[in-house]
């Protein structure tokens, strides 16, 4: 690993943001691990959370934003549940996530791709169509064995709506994504 | 009476489709249990992950257009039986609580939404407001003989600040309603970990290797089958239990029922709307391990 | 009146931000100010020392100093002021130092607020009255409250001093948390081999009366001559008869009560001496337990009995007792985990408590010392050691460090491995704190030479999978996620106030912060002083601290006792309420406000009702003077007119500019 200039590479502007946007303060943290130790993804994780806290401590940004962990984080929130300094951590990797998207940033395309897929259903039809928010991630990501095995089963047993509702309101659920993008443009 | 135990009723998009016998099974014991769930009007998406990975404004204007719609019903509260759903209801209205949050919020919406209800999950409704004798009293076929392990998912009761119900490491709300049901409940010690969620798609080793770890404790600990409160959990645990299983080089076969569907069963709904048959892994033995009451008498 | 005015430096804390040559330079315009000077440390030697000269040089009867907290060093003035040959009274201090420039780093502001400060002194000062503490005697006895290591050796040191004691304790014997210990770090010697026979001499010392199930009701009075009244709880066996045979215990039917002594680890029988060494070594009965107090029948205890000792029809009796002291050693508590429900929260068998742990590993516990874990009586192999749990933990109110745990785990990992050869201990810690007389070193010989392993994170689950634990933590310098198959977790618990900490503060009339300890009078210079004069704190009541400095701080209280019983009188404060009788109408308003009862009624000549002060009594808290409706009781040395004097010299200025613009 590279070593860190601590007096010139803090980037404060980055730590004041993520403070900011998730309303946690980072300096609370000190080190404990509790929510590596409780994490049930960190197994996935190219940094464990305990050491995502640190280097937002830090105000390394390049490297958080740029790791896997903040994608492949479940927001199961043992993490917040079990900070001895009350800290929401699970709300903090949410900021990065989106501060992640939003400065191109994505390490786990298809985790995104997913995410996007799921809104775009529910921006078409108002609730999402499972089926389409798969078909279209399949379409995106060229993944054309996802899932293959399971479809007898979901068939066979009508486990899955092959039609998505539309419901009258869509355009206002439309509306709600559109505005919000119109916004994040600004 | 009726009217305490009205309420404004949010169904969730995977009820309409992955879900559906967790939809119908709920409604048919809430019926039998004197509620009366009001379907919200035109009711949408709440966004689910996806919506809170990508922003909170997003993620809460979804949920509380919701919300709004159902403030026109003449309810004190929204029901919603999945967690996932309750989740981003509640988180919603707990930001909103903030005037400068609720008004970004409401800047994405049509119609306002004042955040003038309360909501909470099926499963609260049940314990609190109809109550543990009211569930014993009713029941007409104890589920005597079968051990299940209670697994309620992340999302149920965290994070307790805004859930702000039952034990965020220990719940026991739905083995309470087991217990009154008949069955042997176990304590199950890994039922607040995560099942691997939405990565079932994008990351399916995810779900796997974090699935696979609660079926094998179940498993281990001797259940005949597993109960979950949560739409994904279920998905998870019965729909891929054969990917684990290949994954794994596992032979699991624990039916995973949902909480309601066992119920049902218990109260002696009609079995047409408890919709067993869409269970993946198969329920009809354990079910037939369920002692009559004349034989669990002896 | 010729009064002087000294502003001091404290070197560079307040002359850093307050101009204080200027500060000294206006003094001088001030009323009756005849000197004024600026000075580097007023609290020095060569400070005092230039007080008193410039009282005799310039013939001054007056002396303000502006410098720090009157808290600290108004003592010292007003004995600097009486060498010069003053009243004490005829001194009034201004603080700038915490009111001004530690508040403000603004120069100009800061130096005319000080200014400010200093002229309102001066005001106050010309006000003064020479007043003169009056003398009383005082009751050369002693109360110790709680029967722990420092209760213990508070009390011994007292008596050794000639000084009669009484201690009150809580539990049937004395002894407290230490008599429950295997070992002690770090010198692994036996617990109660050191403290055994210094509870002995506590039963045996001719000025010691020991109360033992007794509990302090009411406290009145103050420094010198308190009265306590003391409740001596039934034990439903007359201790005067109770020879400690212990065949009420081998007879008794009920054998599953609650062991408060074993921490619940195994129970006990509803009649019992909790330990072998108890003192005093008498049975009591738990009524909670007892089957003649649960079903009416049994009386088994009472046919046993040789010395017909029991008494079922016991009841509580309340003593009274008249000291001039009391030292506080009523100990701590231990952190409740369940509220850790990732831990299990109390429901699994084989995760049990330090303290626990330690009734395993004693001889004399109900394991006889053999390490069985309390599921199925089998010896552990892998012992895991969770710290931290109840410290340094914000998520449950419990933000403080307790102290000892580090060093506790330390010992028993070191026990673990004597006691079982094959076993091995891991132990998840946070920070090592360890900075005792050879405690750094002791921590390293159970990591080097008893091999255990510490694992530097926190523990995040514990859960059970077929007769073992699994134990989740992370090992944060690795950086990963870890897991260990344990047969035994212990969680070091940490230490919180004792129950009824706070309720036996106020009967006290002593602070207590917000968890609960008892606040010192001053955390560095006056650590066993409470700021109730008279009260004196020792051991866990005042935060967790180990051994030694418990048994340091209750040799610290006696030595406090002894010098204040070296007098034979004491001088009661002169800034107390009096009451200008021709004024007073008798309303009776003052002495049901008085919070110390330092306000009695009586008769003038006349036979009119008339308040009047009992001034040992009073604490000069001033709520009867506000109370009052005719301005008839003043508190000494802060009268009215002091205060109007103080208000005017502030805002008079202030508002002839005002008119001014």
């Amino acid at each position: 690993m590279e070593c860190i200039r601590l007096d010139s590479s803090i980037n404060s502007g980055f730590i004041d943001q993520v403070a900011r946007e998730s309303e946690q303060d980072p300096y609370l943290c000190y080190q404990c691990g509790n929510c590596t130790a409780g994490c049930p993804n960190n197994f996935v994780y190219d940094i464990p959370v305990h050491r995502i806290m640190r280097l937002l401590q830090a105000g390394q940004k390049e490297t958080i934003l740029g790791s896997h962990s903040i994608w492949l984080c479940a927001t199961c929130e043992s993490c917040t549940t079990r900070c001895p300094n009350n800290i929401d951590v699970a709300r903090i990797m949410d900021v990065l996530r989106h501060m992640a998207r939003r400065e191109g940033y994505v390490t786990e395309k298809r985790v995104k791709q997913f995410n996007d897929s799921f809104l775009h259903s529910v921006q078409k039809h108002g609730r999402v169509f499972e089926l389409g928010t798969v078909m279209r991630f399949v379409a995106r990501t060229g993944r054309f064995w996802t899932d293959v095995e399971l479809g007898p089963k979901v068939l066979a047993r009508g486990k899955m709506a092959t039609r998505a509702h539309n419901i009258q309101g869509k355009e206002q659920v439309s509306k709600i994504i559109n505005r919000f993008l119109g916004d994040e443009r600004k | 009476m009726s009217s305490e135990l009205t309420y404004a009723y949010y169904p969730g998009c995977s009820g309409l489709s992955t879900s559906l016998d967790y939809e119908r099974s709920t409604r048919a014991v809430c019926s039998a249990l004197g509620m009366t769930l009001k379907d919200i009007p035109d009711w949408s998406c709440c966004g689910s992950t996806p919506a809170h990975t990508v922003d909170h404004v997003l993620s809460a204007a979804l949920s509380a257009r919701n919300l709004a719609l159902a403030e026109s019903m003449g309810v004190q509260s929204v029901l919603t039986p999945c967690p996932s759903c309750l989740t981003n209801l509640k988180v919603a209205g707990h930001r909103m609580e903030k005037d400068d949050f609720k008004k970004e919020v409401n800047a994405l919406l049509d119609h306002p939404c004042a955040n003038s209800l309360t909501t909470k999950s099926v499963l609260q409704a049940l314990v609190q407001d109809v109550g543990m004798d009211k569930i014993a009293e009713r029941v007409r076929k104890p589920l005597k003989g079968i051990k299940v392990a209670p697994y309620y998912g992340c999302l149920m009761n965290r994070p307790p600040e805004v859930m702000d119900f039952d034990d965020p490491e220990n719940p026991v709300s739905m083995d309470r309603i087991l217990q009154a049901l008949g069955a042997d409940v176990l304590d199950f010690p890994l039922k607040v970990e995560c099942c691997g969620g939405s990565f079932g798609v994008a990351r399916k080793d995810v779900v796997v290797h974090l699935s696979g770890k609660l079926l094998g404790l179940a498993r281990d600990m001797g259940a005949d089958a597993v109960v979950t409160a949560c739409p994904l959990c279920q998905m998870n645990l019965d729909l891929r239990q054969s990917q684990i299983n290949a994954h794994l080089k596992e032979t699991f076969n624990l039916p995973v029922f949902y909480y309601t569907q066992l119920a049902g069963v218990a109260l002696g709904l009609d079995p047409d709307h408890l919709l067993l048959k869409k269970l993946v892994v198969k329920p009809w033995k354990v079910l037939h391990k369920i002692q009559e009451p004349e034989a669990a008498a002896v | 009146m010729r009064l002087g005015v000294f502003i001091c430096h404290c070197g560079s804390n307040i002359a850093g931000t307050v101009d204080v040559a200027q500060v000294a330079e206006r003094a001088k315009s001030f009323p009756d100010v005849v000197y004024s000077t600026d000075t580097l440390y007023a609290c020095s030697e060569p400070g005092q020392e230039g007080i008193v000269q410039a009282i005799q040089d310039y013939n001054l009867d007056g002396v303000v100093v502006a410098s720090c907290t009157p808290r600290m060093h108004e003592p010292t003035f007003r004995r600097a002021v009486e060498r010069g040959g003053l009243n004490r009274y005829k001194f009034e201090m201004a603080n700038i130092r915490e009111h001004v420039s530690w508040v403000s780093k603004d120069q100009e502001a800061n130096t005319a607020k000080a200014a400010d400060l200093v002229h309102m002194a001066v005001e106050k000062l010309r006000q003064d009255r020479a007043l003169f503490p009056k003398t009383f005697d005082i009751n050369k006895r002693v109360m110790v409250i709680g029967g722990g290591v420092a209760g213990i050796q508070a009390a011994l040191d007292c008596a050794e001093g000639g000084l009669e004691v009484i201690l009150v304790e809580k539990t049937t014997s004395i002894g407290g948390k230490m008599a429950k210990l295997d070992k002690t770090f770090p010198t692994v010697d036996c617990s109660s081999c050191i403290l055994g026979p210094k509870m002995v001499d506590v039963s045996m010392h001719p000025n010691i009366t020991l109360y033992a199930y007794s509990e302090v009701e009411e406290v009145g009075g103050y420094v010198g001559n308190f009265e306590v009244s003391v409740r001596k709880k039934a034990t439903y066996v007359d201790w005067d008869k109770c020879t400690g045979c212990g065949l009420c215990m081998e007879k008794c039917p009920s054998k599953k009560s609650y062991d408060a002594f074993n921490e619940g680890i195994a129970p006990t029988t509803a009649i019992n001496i909790p330990f072998p060494q108890a003192i005093p070594k008498r049975a009591a009965i738990n009524p909670d337990y007892c089957r003649q107090f649960i079903k009416g029948k049994c009386g088994v205890c009472e046919k046993v009995c040789p010395t017909k000792a029991i008494n079922y029809d016991m009841q509580d009796e309340v003593v009274s007792e008249k000291v001039g002291a009391i030292v506080v050693a009523t100990g701590y508590d231990l952190f409740d985990h369940s509220k850790y429900t990732e831990y299990g929260g109390g429901r699994y068998k084989d995760v049990i408590t330090s303290m626990q742990y330690e009734r395993l590993l004693n001889a004399s516990g109900p394991t006889s010392g053999h390490i069985k874990r309390p599921s199925d009586g089998k010896e552990p192999q892998n012992v895991v050691f969770v710290q931290c749990v109840g410290s340094r933990d914000k998520s449950v109110d419990r933000p403080y460090c307790s102290g000892f745990c580090c060093m506790y785990t330390a010992k028993q990992t070191i026990l673990t491995k004597d006691h079982l050869p094959d076993s091995q201990s891991y132990v998840f810690y946070m920070d090592i704190r360890a900075p005792g007389k050879q405690y750094d070193e002791f921590t390293r010989r159970a990591m080097e030479e008893y091999g255990a392993r510490y694992i530097r994170g926190r523990v995040s689950q514990i859960y059970p999978h077929g007769d073992s634990l699994i134990v989740r933590g992370v090992d944060t310098l690795m950086g990963t996620q870890v897991e260990v198959e344990a047969d035994l977790v212990v969680l070091a618990v940490g230490a919180e106030c004792s129950s009824g900490a706070g309720e036996l503060a106020e009967t006290l009339r002593i602070s207590y912060d917000a968890y609960g300890f008892y606040m010192e009078s001053h955390p560095k210079l006056k650590p066993v002083e409470t700021n109730t004069a008279g009260i004196y704190l020792a051991g866990c009541c005042q935060g967790p601290k180990d051994i030694p400095s418990s048994v340091g701080q209750g040799s610290a209280a006696a030595s406090k006792i002894l010098a204040l019983f070296s007098r034979d009188q004491l001088e009661s404060d002169p800034q107390v309420a009096q009451v200008n009788q021709a004024r007073c109408v008798g309303c009776g308003k003052c002495i049901s406000t008085c919070p110390f009862g330092a306000i009695q009624e009586i008769q003038d000549r006349g036979g009119n009702p008339k308040a009047e002060v009992i001034e040992t009594i009073c604490q000069g808290c001033g709520l009867c003077s506000v109370t009052c409706p005719q301005k008839a009781i003043q508190l000494q040395h802060f009268t009215d007119n002091q205060i109007l004097a103080e208000v005017n010299a502030l805002c008079q200025p202030m508002m002839e500019e005002s008119f001014e613009s």
